[in-house]
């Protein structure tokens, strides 16, 4: 027999202004099963709790309602309230008289009544709930961080700093990600290189730091806790546990010429490289699609060229290397795979167009940012000169332009890439300071400048700096013997501007990472329209995903600069601290269950299941011969959203907390029907 | 192949050589061209910028008069009949109230069935059948292929792969055996309509487009519209003699500019005489490509 409790708040006036809370109490009291029923200013205030264990051990209460606000204000609260009186948690439920009824209502009669009904349907479930326990599921206290930018580079610290294990996998043969590429960084002018190499050696070294290079994720299964990894090594053609990075072999590499992609395209290195002198691991790599040897190979040829092999003092020149995959145990994943830079070229993926009014981008001395990055760089193709790449002049003109792609509904691209105006305007001073005679102009469309010190470096850009800024679209790009003619709108002027320029440089957009979709999708992980990884919740949960336990740093989630990215980073390592923090994870028993008996293996469940928490599971008799192959639901992974419930032609799923009958319960209530 | 022609105000008159030429290749291409009967105003300048209603009506009335004729394409020669037919197609199309309204405006029968070709389009595609016909390969001769605003824009209009590097008139110049220069002043402006209110404006936006030829070395512009002609050819004699103290340095001495119609160019490949392509019009005489060429 049930024995419900009702307990009626007034939320102050929130819900007290348009429902008569005593009558509701009252109408309450009459419902079968209900043997105590009363209304109170504050039901979640200490007396209000009281109250309500109060009555749980005077009346013996089977089951708590209270009227009050959404669940998903005070359902713990007064959950937690039934615990301590000794109640089963999940036989305490709350009827929202609130955002349902009083906040949008005004009619106080009709509200009241509403209210009542709202009551009964939850007084009519409670009676057909029943204790759940919470799950316990056992953690692997070790993280995987994939992406060695500056994001992953930060998370996989902070975690390892915080004692528990990381495993960094980074698909280029260095960590360091963009940010090694870089020159200077705003708004203080330091040198990037200076304040990120310390942090990629101490990565390197530290004791509880795995660090996979050259590899990518090749398969993830599992669920929070619980996540088995695989790993690609890619075959570097080198033997790490021989090579003593002495570069022998690189300097013996008689292919040099190829574009080096850490100087995106503006030096050269051979086949056998190493991207750059302070790369950690300090290993070098055969590019095999350049590599003389392996071109003659893949003809069907012999052997061309051994010259590295040759050179290399400890034989750890290895062309037989294949790829490697290895199986990592994890309880947490960070995904950072940062940025890639959007080209304005012809050929783009769908979705997204090129920039025909600027030729493509085949007018010589036109660079985007990052090649800029590259010419301003003491360890550049050229030193740190300003020099164009056409020619190697300095140029004495220099035009860049902002939201190249960026907030360009025709281009494909809304959103603003955020960082470009903070970079342009210290690429303007990084020209000054190079290039004392030279004019830098900016053409742009707003200067958003949010930052700790970042008006105040975009004013000094213009005002001390000596940096023009133009407020406006450059309509044409186009080449005029020697010159880039720059053919652009003044917009606050209200008149056409044309330029010559020497060179140009292009902010444009910034976008996820090739391959980011397919990562995802392995991850279980939605991403938007352009591929960027999606937030759990825009304000409240930003570095968590939708799937629980792989969480999100740095500019693979959105356009981020280096403050953001490591803030982000920093989050989303004390989240998994935070889960690392026990050995048994606790969660809400509402997920889906699976009756056996009747489960026919038809696998809808399976197809409609968002967060692929359904498994297959075989039944076997005592000797082991198959009876039927059926669904489980695996507990850790579900997330209770009841899909696979609604979609079991055969009823064999229920979702516990939320079961058939008692929603049915709730709708006959309303007819005025009950138990 | 039987096609709708519908000449607008500028065959009759200023560009009476696009129409002559035009009638002449036709034939080569195994097409005909029968002319609207009772056409009227395409509803360019005037119409379109005072009365949306009007200048979406005036070419759907043209449209209405082709369907009942019998014409399932119409070819408009004037890159401004083409942008106001093919404009208001799109446009009726695309918006059933509006479509509504102008039924009723016409007071006859309409379906909105009849395709619009430009020059550019009508060549582009019999590409075969014009290399099959060329009887004199205009080897050597460069042309600037000059697009201007109308022929191409807008793309969801045009259908044109690319407004701002479009294409189609460089491939039918290398179907006629010419060679097309790489240049930077295809989609630019030419004046379009302010000759007669600006001619200043006029003058400096033409000048800048054949001094860019000029560098790039072509011996010819190809045009496929009669404004961008006269504003190109009419006004070179002025764009010499005044000049322009803004506009660019003369170079080359401000050679001449042959300005071409793309049907004179096909015309020239099938090796008909000048009269027939109203060679003799042009202010800047293009006979001398013939002797070039010869030689």
């Amino acid at each position: 027999m049930a024995r419900i409790g009702v307990f009626v708040c007034h939320c102050g006036e929130n819900i007290g202004r348009t429902v008569d809370c005593a009558r509701v109490a009252e109408a309450l009291m009459d419902h079968p099963g209900v043997v105590t029923s009363v209304d109170y200013k504050y039901m979640c205030s200490d007396p209000g709790q009281s109250l309500i264990k109060k009555a749980i051990e005077e009346h013996q209460l089977t089951g708590v309602v209270v009227a009050a606000c959404s669940p998903h204000m005070h359902e713990k609260t007064f959950r937690r309230a039934a615990t301590a009186a000794g109640l089963n948690p999940f036989l305490s439920e709350m009827a929202n008289v609130r955002e349902h009824c009083s906040w949008i209502h005004e009619d106080r009669d009709a509200a009241t009544a509403k209210a009542i009904d709202i009551g009964r349907t939850i007084i009519e479930k409670v009676k057909l709930n029943t204790p759940l326990e919470t799950i316990r599921i056992p953690v692997t206290r070790r993280a995987l961080v994939i992406g060695g930018g500056i994001a992953g580079i930060q998370a996989a610290l902070d975690i390892a700093d915080g004692g528990r294990e990381v495993v960094l996998v980074e698909k280029e043969p260095s960590i360091g990600g963009h940010m090694s590429q870089l020159s200077e960084t705003f708004p203080t002018l330091d040198c990037s290189q200076c304040i990120l190499t310390p942090r990629m050696v101490e990565v390197y070294q530290h004791p509880r730091i795995k660090l996979y290079s050259y590899s990518e994720v090749e398969a993830v299964e599992g669920y929070i806790g619980n996540f088995t990894v695989t790993v690609r090594k890619k075959a570097r053609s080198v033997d790490e546990d021989k090579c003593n990075g002495c570069g022998a072999c690189t300097q013996a590499c008689p292919n040099r010429k190829i574009p080096s992609g850490f100087d995106a395209g503006l030096g050269k290195r051979p086949a056998i490289y190493v991207p750059f002198p302070q790369a950690v691991p300090n290993l070098p790599v055969i590019d095999r699609d350049r590599c003389t040897l392996f071109i003659a190979r893949s003809k069907g040829r012999k052997d061309a060229c051994m010259k590295c092999a040759q050179a290399c003092p400890k034989g750890g020149v290895d062309f037989d290397q294949q790829d490697r995959l290895v199986t990592e145990q994890v309880g947490a994943i960070v995904v950072a795979t940062g940025y890639q830079l959007y080209s304005i070229g012809r050929e783009q993926p769908p979705g997204l167009s090129g920039y025909g009014e600027y030729d493509y981008g085949d007018v010589p001395d036109v660079i985007d940012g990052l090649q800029f990055e590259r010419l301003a760089s003491a360890s550049g193709p050229t030193g740190g000169k300003i020099q164009r790449p056409s020619d190697g002049k300095e140029p004495q003109r220099i035009v860049f332009l902002q939201c190249i792609g960026s907030r360009d509904p025709a281009k494909g691209m809304h959103y603003c890439s955020k960082i470009c105006c903070m970079y342009v305007a210290k690429h303007t001073m990084l020209y000054k300071h190079k290039v004392h005679s030279g004019q830098a102009t900016v053409f742009y469309m707003d200067l958003r400048a949010n930052g700790k010190g970042y008006d105040e470096f975009t004013r000094r850009a213009i005002e001390e700096e000596g940096a023009q800024y133009v407020r406006g679209r450059v309509s044409r790009l186009y080449r005029d013997g020697e010159v880039i003619k720059v053919r652009g709108f003044d917009t606050l002027a209200g008149e056409p501007v044309e330029i010559d320029a020497d060179m140009v440089v292009l902010a444009t957009a910034m976008r996820p990472q090739p391959g980011i979709e397919t990562l995802a999708q392995k991850l279980s992980v939605s991403y938007d329209g352009h591929g960027f990884i999606n937030e759990a919740h825009p304000k409240l949960r930003p570095v968590e995903t939708n799937t629980a336990g792989v969480y999100v740093a740095g500019a693979c989630q959105a356009p981020r600069d280096i403050p953001d990215s490591v803030a982000m980073a920093s989050a989303a390592a004390s989240k998994v601290l935070g889960l690392f923090a026990n050995e048994q994870l606790e969660r809400e028993p509402t997920v889906a269950r699976v009756d056996e008996g009747s489960c026919t293996g038809c696998f809808h469940c399976e197809r409609v299941c968002a967060y692929n928490a359904v498994e297959r599971k075989e039944l076997r008799d005592r000797k082991g011969n198959l009876v039927k192959v059926v669904a489980y639901v695996n507990p850790g992974v579900c997330q209770g959203c009841g899909t696979c419930q609604a979609t079991c032609p055969s009823k064999s799923i229920e979702l516990q907390g939320f079961t058939d009958p008692q929603i049915y319960a709730e709708i006959n209530a309303l007819g005025g029907w009950a138990s | 192949m039987k096609l709708g022609f519908y000449p607008g105000c500028s065959m009759h008159g200023t560009a009476r050589e696009l129409q002559e030429s035009l009638s002449a290749v036709v034939g080569a291409l195994d097409v005909q061209l029968t002319e609207i009967d009772d056409w009227s105003c395409c509803g360019a300048s005037s119409a379109h910028s005072t009365h949306h209603l009007m200048g979406v009506a005036l070419p759907a009335r043209n449209l209405a008069l082709a369907e009942t004729q019998g014409l399932d394409t119409v070819v408009a020669p004037c890159a401004a009949c083409y942008s106001r037919l093919a404009g208001a197609r799109h446009e009726l199309a695309h918006d059933a109230k509006l479509a509504r309204k102008v039924r009723g405006v016409l007071d006859r029968p309409f379906e909105n069935r009849v395709a619009v070709q430009n020059v550019v389009e009508l060549f582009g595609d019999r590409l075969d059948t014009l290399k099959a016909a060329v009887k004199r390969p205009l080897m050597g001769l460069k042309v600037a292929c000059y697009y201007g605003c109308l022929l191409v824009r807008p793309q969801a209009v045009s259908g044109a792969c690319d407004v701002e590097k479009p294409c189609g008139m460089e491939k039918v110049a290398e179907a006629c055996g010419a060679v097309p220069v790489a240049w930077n002043s295809a989609v630019e402006c030419c004046g379009g309509g302010y000759s007669l209110s600006r001619p200043g404006s006029v003058i400096r936006l033409g000048r800048a487009i054949l001094d860019d030829a000029r560098k790039c070395g072509a011996d010819a512009l190809l045009v496929g519209c009669p404004m961008c002609h006269s504003n190109l050819d009419f006004r070179q004699k002025a764009m010499q003699r005044e000049g322009d103290p803004k506009g660019p340095e003369p170079v080359e001495g401000d050679r001449p500019m042959p300005i071409l119609y793309l049907s004179e160019l096909v015309g020239l490949a099938l090796d008909l005489p000048d009269e027939v392509l109203g060679l003799g019009r042009h202010f800047v005489d293009p006979r001398g490509l013939r002797r070039k060429l010869a030689g």
